[in-house]
């Protein structure tokens, strides 16, 4: 019984493995969390998730804990939220986070750029309508901010606020004063976060790459390839 | 044509005239390097040495020296000797000035040779000059004056400035480059030079293993002072950046502790495992220990930083001595001075930048800035005219060998290295990197200020160690420094990204922390976020409470950096000329009335508008013109508040006030504007308007602001009480004058009339809490009658 409960876990991670991009012993480590998380239950609540005590101090406490419950996280074209999530959600979430396989194709690498940034987005978009108002932007930064007490109530929204203004212009260019900017779409989240992200997912670098090889001299082109 | 011609003669004789002064004071600085060197001068220099002493005795009392015979009163002497010392190097610090102008005076020449290049062939024919001159050329790059006096500044420069994330992203990366690359450069060259020498034919047999080693680990080192100045030139990006110079820095421990070895082992032969261990113990002192002594002046100049509010003058001054300090302090114990220098500066800006004042800031910058490239400009000419110095002995063989292993151990180095290192990066090193890392390896002035340190009794082969490190330096300096720009180009490496930093960035970068952290914790996995961020609270916790004044330390690193970048943009603002545009985040046609979610007017609102009658506008625009003459006190008023200087740096706090505070009038003009539509204006008389230009030369900035024709918002920043009343009208005397240039330059007109229109101070201080400005330490601005109530609106202009 005991061993084949053990291969049948054993089938279950390598599918999960090759689902996810995680490596088997990834996976084995992560579902000893995961049993310690959710206390041995098959599924996780959010207050198995609150109940971790390092994240206390987390100004994102609660936006990320949703994340892990958002069902856009977890399957494709589908909002609203889940209660409880098991396993193989737990570990779809967390692949997110995973970094880019060394030897995969351009295509793929973009695709997996656009997932993670998908990701980040939905965490902004908390009424998945498509794009970040600036209602929801000025509570993300509230929230960022919520561990600096008063002072950091007052001036997040003059922050989100210039900070909307600055995506704006960008995505927009010039607009006459009764045009309305409604918010950023994945579109402008995308243009915006091409300079940006690189330092800390480091996603960034290989789009300009591959966009810089298009116009690479051709001698070259062919001598870096081969 | 002829203006052309005419333009072009003047840039010549300008050139030429340069060129002359240029000529001029070389040959005073062979001239007065000939004084220095005759020993008539030193004689002159005891008797007046005497003299001098005899005068003070005179001033005594003569009466004490009865022999004392009186002579002619000298109306006028020369002591050049008096004044040699200090003017020599005053000369050389112009000289080094004037070449940095003249290259950047002639642009051609500056964008295809690098700066480095030029200044070592400039030191070149300096020390032709003191040749022909026939004197000595004067030791200018002994170890003295460049490890205590030149390379300070540069390195002070780089610390303070390090680009601290990047820098500790990377610091896996950097360290193993830093410290194994050297090492490997420094076994390979050295082992592989010692064998080339033992090949029969070469003449170099008498060269031991242990020399060899010794200049191998001198010739390893890759220099900070050549990364800096071509690195800086070719605006690469801020990774391959941070990684060349990263280990330029790094590798001083390395290399001090290496020398020291080798030097120490020449001369007693002999090197046991006990020594390599020792070795490997020397080097976690020296690195540690640098690091260790700069934190501690790091912290000491943050604390003291945080008591100089009364004394804004001297505060940069502790920035420097402390640094200073630091840096001599470690070298008293042969520790890394460069690895403490960078920790001093990286460990005391934040803290100091939270407590001195703007001023002091810019000060800081600024001298900085000039002393590092004084240095460099120096170090550069130096190493010229030491080459033209020096005992040379050429060795083809020696020379040829030492350059091409230099590139093949640097090759081999960097491609190995990346190999490891990339398993461990989440953005590997891709091959167009690593060359790039592999050809910035440029070597400079350390490697040969410690050749020159090596005891010539020791070491009898030290001028051909000097000639082969100067031909090293030669070639990384001029074959590659001069070819990396085209390369970069060639191979498309990404350059830096010019856009300054924007507040989005800031947000996602601080939001991406957050999660990752988040995550980690998530995962239980603690890795380096998690500490990161318990380092983080620790130091927002107590660190920064013990070393930043006043209440600034509770502010969080987003607001922090919100402030600076509003005043930065308020300087700005200042410096273009004065109040004209919104502040807003970026230059932009866009505001913030785009992105505010539209609500519906107020019903009573509607029932405001036909009560705007023609007439009514008259009127108001009779008492606004009468206060033109106040507009104009009030305008200079505010500009000597702004630029000059003032002793509590409010004006920072008043200017986050005032952008609030336009913030708020912006939403209430743009709810007022949905339906405030007025019959279009009568614009004034030409001659009116010519003469009303004339009276107000503000007016002109107005105009170009509004040419564009394009209907947006325009605040007068100028004036610190600008109702909100006025910018109601403003918008709309601009809609009723639909672009017409006349119309629009009366609206901005307008705009600025009505400086000092005082309000009963009820209605400011209603105003005031509306605005949404409850900071308790702004008392002062609350005399200022704030944006007046929404309810008010009908008659804002009738005092």
């Amino acid at each position: 019984m005991g061993a084949s409960q053990s291969a049948r876990t054993e089938h279950e991670f390598q599918d999960l493995a090759d689902r996810t991009g995680f490596s088997l012993e990834q996976i084995g480590n992560l579902n000893k969390r995961f049993r310690q998380l959710s206390k041995n239950e098959e599924t996780l609540s959010r207050q198995d998730l609150a109940s971790i005590s390092a994240l206390d101090n987390n100004p994102l406490r609660a936006q990320i804990i949703n994340a892990f419950f958002d069902k856009r996280n977890l399957r494709q074209n589908e909002a609203g939220t889940v209660q409880v999530i098991g396993f193989e959600e737990f570990l779809m979430v967390m692949s997110h986070f995973r970094p880019a396989a060394m030897h995969i194709t351009e295509e793929e690498r973009e695709k997996l750029r656009r997932e993670k940034l998908r990701f980040l987005f939905n965490m902004h978009d908390t009424d998945s309508d498509g794009t970040i108002t600036l209602e929801e932007y000025r509570r993300a930064v509230e929230e960022l901010l919520s561990k600096a007490g008063t002072i950091g109530q007052e001036t997040a929204k003059a922050i989100a606020d210039a900070a909307m203004l600055e995506v704006a212009s960008t995505t927009r260019g010039k607009m006459e004063p009764d045009e309305f900017y409604e918010g950023i779409t994945f579109e402008n989240f995308l243009q915006k976060l091409q300079n940006e992200s690189e330092r800390a997912t480091n996603l960034e670098r290989r789009e300009t790459e591959r966009r810089k090889r298009r116009i690479r001299p051709w001698p070259l082109a062919i001598l870096m390839d081969s | 044509m002829s203006v052309r011609v005419a333009l072009h003669s003047r840039s010549f004789l300008e050139r030429g005239l340069l060129l002359l002064v240029i000529l001029i004071f070389l040959e005073g600085t062979v001239l007065t390097l000939g004084a220095a060197s005759s020993p008539d001068i030193s004689a002159q220099d005891n008797t007046g040495g005497h003299d001098h002493l005899d005068d003070h005795r005179g001033i005594a009392g003569s009466h004490v020296h009865p022999n004392y015979t009186k002579k002619a009163f000298p109306v006028l002497s020369l002591d050049y000797h008096h004044i040699q010392v200090p003017f020599e190097i005053s000369l050389w610090v112009l000289l080094a000035s004037l070449m940095k102008l003249g290259f950047h005076l002639i642009p051609q020449l500056s964008s295809i040779v690098p700066e480095s290049c030029l200044l070592i062939v400039v030191g070149l024919l300096v020390g032709g000059l003191i040749k022909l001159a026939g004197e000595e050329v004067p030791p200018v790059l002994d170890s003295n004056l460049f490890f205590l006096c030149l390379l300070p500044p540069i390195i002070l420069d780089a610390g303070y400035f390090l680009p601290i994330r990047p820098f500790m992203e990377n610091i896996g990366t950097i360290l193993m480059f830093a410290v194994v690359g050297t090492l490997w450069n420094a076994f390979f060259v050295g082992g592989l030079l010692y064998a080339v020498c033992q090949i029969e034919g070469t003449y170099l047999s008498q060269v031991e293993l242990l020399p060899c080693l010794l200049f191998g680990s001198i010739i390893s080192a890759v220099d900070p002072v050549a990364v800096l100045a071509v690195f800086e030139e070719i605006h690469i990006n801020e990774l391959l950046h941070i990684l060349v110079f990263g280990e330029s820095l790094l590798n001083d421990a390395v290399t001090v502790v290496l020398y020291h070895l080798f030097e120490e082992y020449s001369g007693a032969g002999e090197v046991t495992p006990m020594d390599v261990v020792l070795g490997v113990i020397c080097f976690l002192i020296v690195s540690l220990g640098g690091i260790a002594v700069g934190a501690i002046y790091g912290i000491l100049a943050a604390f003291t930083s945080r008591f100089t509010s009364h004394t804004r003058v001297i505060e940069p001054l502790f920035v420097f001595v402390y640094s200073y300090m630091a840096y001599l302090s470690a070298e008293m114990f042969h520790l890394s001075g460069i690895m403490a220098l960078i920790a001093c500066g990286a460990v005391m800006r934040p803290y100091v930048e939270a407590n001195i004042s703007h001023k002091s800031h810019t000060t800081v910058k600024y001298f900085l800035k000039m002393w590092s490239s004084v240095s460099e400009t120096l170090i550069f000419i130096f190493l010229g005219v030491a080459t033209v110095a020096g005992p040379h002995a050429w060795n083809w063989t020696f020379v040829s060998v030492t350059v091409i292993l230099c590139l093949v151990s640097r090759v081999i180095g960097v491609v190995g290295l990346t190999f490891i290192i990339n398993k461990f990066r989440i953005v590997k090193l891709t091959t167009k990197d690593q060359f790039i890392v592999a050809y910035g390896g440029l070597r400079g002035a350390i490697a040969f200020s410690l050749g020159y340190l090596l005891d010539k009794n020791l070491f009898p082969m030290r001028t051909m160690f000097l000639t082969a490190i100067i031909t090293e330096i030669f070639f990384t300096v001029f074959v590659q420094g001069m070819t990396i720009k085209p390369l970069v180009d060639l191979l498309a490496v990404k350059k830096k990204q010019e856009a300054k930093r924007s507040i989005n960035e800031e947000i996602h970068t601080q939001f991406l922390d957050h999660l990752l952290t988040g995550i980690e914790d998530i995962c239980g996995h603690y890795g380096h976020h998690h500490w990161k961020d318990k380092l983080n609270r620790f130091n927002k916790k107590y660190i920064k409470k013990c070393l930043i004044a006043g209440e600034r330390y509770k502010e969080p690193q987003l607001i922090a950096f919100y402030h600076k970048m509003e005043f930065k943009q308020a300087i700005e603002l200042v410096e273009s000329g004065g109040g004209v545009k919104l502040p807003s985040a970026v230059p932009s046609q866009v505001s913030m009335q785009n992105i505010q979610p539209k609500k519906l007017p107020p019903p009573v609102a509607e029932r405001a508008l036909p009560q705007f009658t023609k007439g009514r506008e008259e009127e108001i625009r009779k008492i606004l013109r009468s206060n033109l003459q106040k507009t104009r006190q009030r305008l200079r008023s505010y500009n000597r508040h702004t630029l000059v200087a003032d002793p509590f740096e409010d004006g920072w706090n008043d200017f986050i006030l005032k952008k609030q505070r336009l913030i708020e009038l912006e939403k209430k003009v743009r709810l007022m504007s949905n339906y405030l539509t007025v019959p279009g204006a009568t614009p004034d008389s030409p001659t009116m308007c010519r003469a009303r230009l004339a009276s107000d030369p503000n007016a002109f900035y107005n105009i170009k602001a509004s040419s564009d024709g394009v209907p947006t918002i325009q605040v007068d920043l100028a004036s610190p009480q600008s109702p909100d009343s006025v910018n109601m009208l403003n918008e709309f005397s601009k809609r009723g004058a639909t672009g017409q240039g006349l119309g629009q330059r009366e609206g901005a007109d307008r705009d600025e009339d009505q400086g000092l229109m005082m309000k009963p101070a009820g209605k400011g201080e209603k105003g005031e809490e509306e605005g949404g400005n409850k900071n308790p330490g702004l008392m002062r601005c609350l005399s200022d009658p704030g944006p007046s109530n929404e309810d008010e609106e009908d008659e804002p202009f009738l005092p």
